[in-house]
């Protein structure tokens, strides 16, 4: 049908036009480059971690307590005999999952709502915009630290990551309610709908397709900020006590007294770590927000 | 603006206030503890008052109304909230929450107000010095720099001069918001210690927050160095200081009084890790403490104070921002 096809090719061809547009902005500003450098070699270091240190090593008393780094332990162990290299790699690994976890879970359950709301409009979507207007407003760590702590009896990584999803869709559905409510209104929706196109079929294979670089940029911001709460959370002793997380090594090391034993590699492992992982994430949500928002970029002119 | 436009402003911080305070009245109800009974069973261990628990549970149930079914609670905390009675303390019976909070409230507001206002402007400042033409190309190679100090978050930053300063060099306190055996009488030296005390956990917020407003203001300068205005004046031989401060900065920290508004309501939630790092006896101290303990009322009272400063200013900042920017109409403001 030649009017199927020509309303398929206009968002075919802006498409195209806006990867390009991406690829040379990326190419003039590598903020987004280095970010993504700096969080694939911390994901190379937990997938490769394992290969090289086992990670039973990660529990206490499996080595030697309080050792300064060695050929044997490269990272030092802590004053209960934790291997930190392993630590480390096995704490990247389940901070990442839990990330990842809650930012997938937050965009989903934020891109349901943003659909149910702003494809048929009316009173659902006024009580979905009401609601995510009000929630957005209650600081999102008071009430992670509220509901962990009331459920801290079964605190594992799955309930953290769940945890703090229940707050992650807020940002991804307001965000992509407004990308519906335009992209509804453009020309190849509409031309599916006089071609008698179901719901379903426009929601799934006309819109779907052309959200996903706002879905792709929305999940890696709300996997970074599910990874900045785990971590907080973490930090303040609301995390799994069992589950070596890189959170759980920054309240370990400020309650096990790694100052006052004077064991400076404790601090330095784990702030290392952190510091590659927030730059990473930082350079890359900024370099996103930067490459979907025009205004905000810094001409090097 | 219009009455009617305020009106509906107003309307919506209250909607705000009552949904995040319901929210946080039955978030804490999900665990399976009881505070009353937790409270009684570590006193019994510390050997103290023995004898029938389960009266005595029962007792203070009837006591704090944890008795009743959970609607009428809820009713009862939204009339005792309205009036801005907030109850006894569980953990520390009978201290009164409203004392608790107020003894801690001075702390965290000195601190953290200090820090932001001090941070605002310098990172602002400097921000703008960046991208400014007539700059030393000293604060351009500042600008990675200041992404790195803005992507750590400050528990972090803190810890490591926590570390550095505290420990290694010995040169600062190593928390605390003052000597264990000072007593608290207002005098020169007093003061002198508190700030002495401060200093660690200042700094640690400084050199996260700044780069964030140095950034946000680059942004905006940028725009600002565009404008006609600025060639105008660059041709009118305006002299470069005179052109930075009352044409560019003048022109450009709008929005970042926006963000001022925002950062100034959020000061009392973003204090609970840099207190608990520093062991700061401020208002994030006691919410942690509180959380522990599942000291119901004293949450509900940190909160309730949080989310009133949080949308108050919000409240302020969208009633006050259409008269500093008259680009801004009603209309463009909802969205």
């Amino acid at each position: 049908m030649p009017a199927d096809a020509a309303a398929r090719s206009k968002p075919l061809t802006w498409r195209r036009e806006a990867f390009r547009e991406a690829v040379r902005y990326i190419r003039r500003n590598p903020s987004i480059a280095i970010g993504a450098a700096l969080i694939l070699s911390l994901i190379a270091f937990a997938v490769c971690g394992r290969f090289f240190v086992d990670w039973n090593d990660a529990f206490p008393l499996s080595g030697p307590p309080s050792r300064a780094p060695t050929l044997d332990y490269p990272f030092g162990t802590d004053a209960k005999g934790r291997n930190l290299l392993a630590v480390m790699t096995y704490g990247t690994a389940l901070t990442l999952k839990i990330g990842i976890v809650a930012g997938l879970l937050g965009v989903a359950i934020g891109t349901t709502l943003a659909f149910v709301g702003a494809y048929h409009r009316g009173w659902t979507d006024a009580i979905i915009r009401v609601v995510v207007d009000v929630l957005i407003t209650v600081p999102a760590l008071l009430v992670l630290v509220v509901v962990a702590s009331a459920i801290r009896s079964s605190m594992s990584t799955t309930i953290m990551a769940i945890t703090i999803a229940l707050l992650a869709w807020r940002e991804p559905a307001r965000k992509i309610r407004a990308q519906v409510l335009v992209m509804r209104e453009s020309q190849y929706v509409l031309m599916a709908r006089l071609n008698g196109a179901s719901t379903a079929r426009i929601i799934f294979f006309e819109m779907l397709p052309n959200l996903l670089p706002y879905l792709s940029a929305s999940l890696v911001v709300a996997v970074a900020q599910a990874i900045l709460a785990s971590i907080g959370l973490e930090a303040l002793g609301l995390g799994s006590p069992s589950e070596p997380t890189l959170g759980m090594t920054i309240y370990w090391l400020m309650n096990e007294s790694a100052f006052l034993l004077g064991l400076w590699w404790w601090i330095v492992a784990p702030i290392t770590v952190l510091v590659v992982l927030f730059v990473g994430l930082y350079l890359i949500t900024v370099g996103l927000d930067e490459l979907a928002n025009p205004k905000l970029r810094v001409r090097n002119s | 603006m219009t009455f009617l436009s305020i009106c509906r402003r107003l309307g919506m911080f209250l909607l705000v206030v009552w949904t995040a305070s319901t929210l946080i009245f039955f978030v804490p109800r999900i665990a399976p503890r009881n505070p009353i009974q937790d409270k009684l069973l570590t006193q019994l261990e510390q050997g103290g008052a023995a004898g029938d628990i389960k009266a005595l549970v029962d007792a203070y149930n009837v006591k704090f109304g944890l008795d009743k079914p959970l609607w009428q609670q809820y009713l009862a905390f939204l009339g005792d909230t309205a009036r801005f009675d907030l109850g006894q303390s569980i953990a520390y019976y009978p201290s009164r929450t409203i004392d608790i909070i107020g003894g801690a409230l001075p702390w965290t507001i000195a601190l953290l107000t200090t820090t932001t206002l001090l941070g605002f402007a310098i990172g602002t400042i400097i921000g703008a010095l960046t991208v400014w033409r007539g700059s030393s190309s000293f604060y351009r190679y500042l600008v990675p720099l200041l992404m790195v100090f803005s992507a750590i978050p400050f528990y972090l930053i803190g810890l490591v001069l926590v570390y550095v300063f505290g420990y290694r060099l010995g040169w600062f306190p190593l928390g605390g918001g003052m000597g264990i055996r000072t007593s608290f009488v207002w005098s020169v030296p007093l003061v002198l210690e508190i700030l002495y005390h401060s200093i660690l956990p200042a700094a640690s917020m400084l050199l996260s927050t700044l780069g964030t407003w140095a950034l946000a203001m680059r942004g905006m300068m940028v725009t600002v160095q565009g404008e006609d205005y600025m060639n105008f004046a660059e041709a009118l031989g305006l002299k470069n200081r005179r052109r930075f401060l009352q044409y560019g900065l003048r022109n450009a920290i709008l929005p970042q009084l926006t963000l001022l508004a925002l950062s100034l309501g959020h000061v009392l939630s973003g204090s609970i890790l840099v207190e608990l790092v520093f062991g700061y006896p401020g208002v994030g101290q006691q919410l942690f403490r509180a959380i522990q303990h599942l000291d119901y009322f004293v949450i509900y009272g940190i909160v309730f104070i949080l989310i009133c400063t949080i949308s108050f200013a919000m409240l302020i900042m969208d009633l006050v921002y259409p008269l500093l920017d008259p680009r801004i109409r009603q209309s463009s403001a909802a969205r």
